[in-house]
């Protein structure tokens, strides 16, 4: 069946089979493979995207379902291509990311706490990314990327990916 | 997942049609957060799907309605937790639905959906119980309204009738002072299910109301019209299951106790507190 979506701003039309989940849409029909694909039950929030301003776990909606509707993945968080918002910015400063497969989950989740609740205390950003998890259990890194974003204190906006890759590496990674 | 079709319908009437023409063949999809589950690991396997949500006359909404806060179908959990009506009339469902799973699932996951799959475990019914809700369902032989009371055999079996689908959910407004709570254990904060969930309401005529899941096949209310609620007759009832990998019996019934205790004792302040 044809499905139609905005698609990090842009329309997009796809022909999918419907018992095919959004995120099947997403990775294998649109080539955005920023969405991981991990539990299928729910429980991890590797596949968070935003469906029409909510976030939810894309691998438990249908393609079908998002017919219609406004969809943000990853890749449509930074207004441009090389960009990152000011919270993927505190991610590399805070060493939030280690093998990184959770991290566009995780970015979707803190994303949207930070639209709800611009400054969360500890525990709104513990429960705001309860439904993401990390087995390399980055979890401190990653609330306190969160924090330094919601203070304020993280770099400012659209900062060029090639300048954060020759940032300094955090001081507890090792470089090897 | 196997394939299926997939159906839309936008009016009642036509959702009610293709249930009754696709009958044990079709299952409905609301929130999904449970369907889509099954239908991967193989435990449904409809022929056809029917997707809810863009049924006008489901479509995401609480109004207050005679006497009583109307829960449309396709509500999902945050609109439950985020409506200040809510806030203000059924706090220990507000508090149930702010458990469910994580802010993705609460997205998505409706309330109906919650009472349909008919978990044992589900977060919602306690609360919904202890209030009395009333659940209005549609199908080929017309509408009703069954008590939600009524409404659960055991898991995953309800009286709904074949071809019947749950329209709203009613929660009549107290005509006096009530205090309420929710609470519920779980292995881990966050993302778990309930090894007790639990809920309490009592009133300015002294009635209390004791709901828990999670301790046998289906969720029990318990009502006391005055004096000192029988509250070891009502713990006798839970019949937890023996083989969980969640909790023991014997870990149960042991919480059981301390968290009605501590509802009974939030509820007890919270109708001080409306005086």
């Amino acid at each position: 069946m044809q499905v139609s979506l905005t698609l990090n701003g842009r329309i997009r039309t796809v022909d999918v089979a419907p018992h095919h989940t959004l995120l099947d849409a997403l990775r294998d029909d649109l080539g955005l493979t920023g969405t991981k694909e991990c539990c299928l039950v729910g429980e991890c929030g590797a596949c968070t995207v935003r469906l029409n301003g909510r976030i939810v776990d894309s691998c438990l909606v249908l393609a079908a379902e998002a017919d219609g509707g406004e969809v943000t993945t990853v890749e449509g968080l930074a207004p441009d291509p090389g960009q990152l918002t000011r919270l993927q910015s505190a991610f590399i400063d805070k060493g939030a990311v280690q093998c990184g497969f959770c991290i566009p989950g995780q970015l979707m989740a803190g994303d949207d706490l930070l639209r709800r609740v611009p400054h969360p205390s500890r525990a709104e950003i513990e429960e705001g990314l309860a439904g993401n998890l990390c087995r390399c259990a980055c979890y401190e890194q990653i609330f306190a990327a969160v924090e330094v974003t919601a203070a304020g204190e993280a770099p400012a906006e659209s900062v060029a990916a090639e300048s954060s890759s020759v940032r300094e590496l955090p001081p507890h990674v090792v470089d090897q | 997942m196997r394939a299926f079709a997939y159906e839309r319908p936008t009016t009642l009437a036509d959702a009610v049609a293709l249930l009754a023409e696709h009958g044990p063949d079709a299952r409905i999809l609301a929130g999904g957060t449970d369907l889509i589950i099954r239908l991967r690991d193989g435990t449904y396997a409809p022929s056809v799907v029917v997707d809810v949500k863009r049924v006008r006359e489901l479509a995401p909404a609480i109004t207050q309605t005679d006497g009583a806060l109307r829960v449309s179908a396709g509500t999902v959990m945050t609109d439950i937790h985020d409506s200040p009506l809510m806030q203000r009339w059924f706090p220990a469902l507000v508090d149930a639905a702010r458990f469910v799973g994580s802010v993705q699932i609460r997205n998505r996951a409706t309330l109906a959906g919650n009472i349909c799959n008919a978990s044992p475990a589900a977060d919602t019914v306690p609360s919904l119980l202890v209030y009395d809700a009333r659940v209005h369902a549609i199908g080929p032989a017309g509408e009703r309204t069954i008590p939600l009371d009524d409404f659960f055999v055991r898991s995953g079996v309800t009286t709904l009738q074949p071809g019947e689908l749950v329209t709203a959910i009613d929660l009549p407004l107290p005509s006096g002072r009530v205090g309420s709570a929710f609470q519920r254990r779980t292995r881990r904060r966050g993302h778990d299910l309930a090894s007790v969930t639990l809920a309490v309401a009592l009133d300015d005529a002294g009635t209390t109301r004791l709901a828990y899941g999670s301790l046998g096949p289906r969720p029990l209310l318990f009502v006391s019209e005055g004096g000192a609620p029988p509250l070891d007759d009502w713990f006798a009832a839970a019949r937890p299951s023996p083989t969980s990998m969640r909790a023991s019996p014997d870990y149960r019934l042991a919480m059981l106790r301390v968290l009605t205790q501590r509802a009974m004792a939030a509820a007890r302040e919270r109708l001080e507190a409306a005086a």
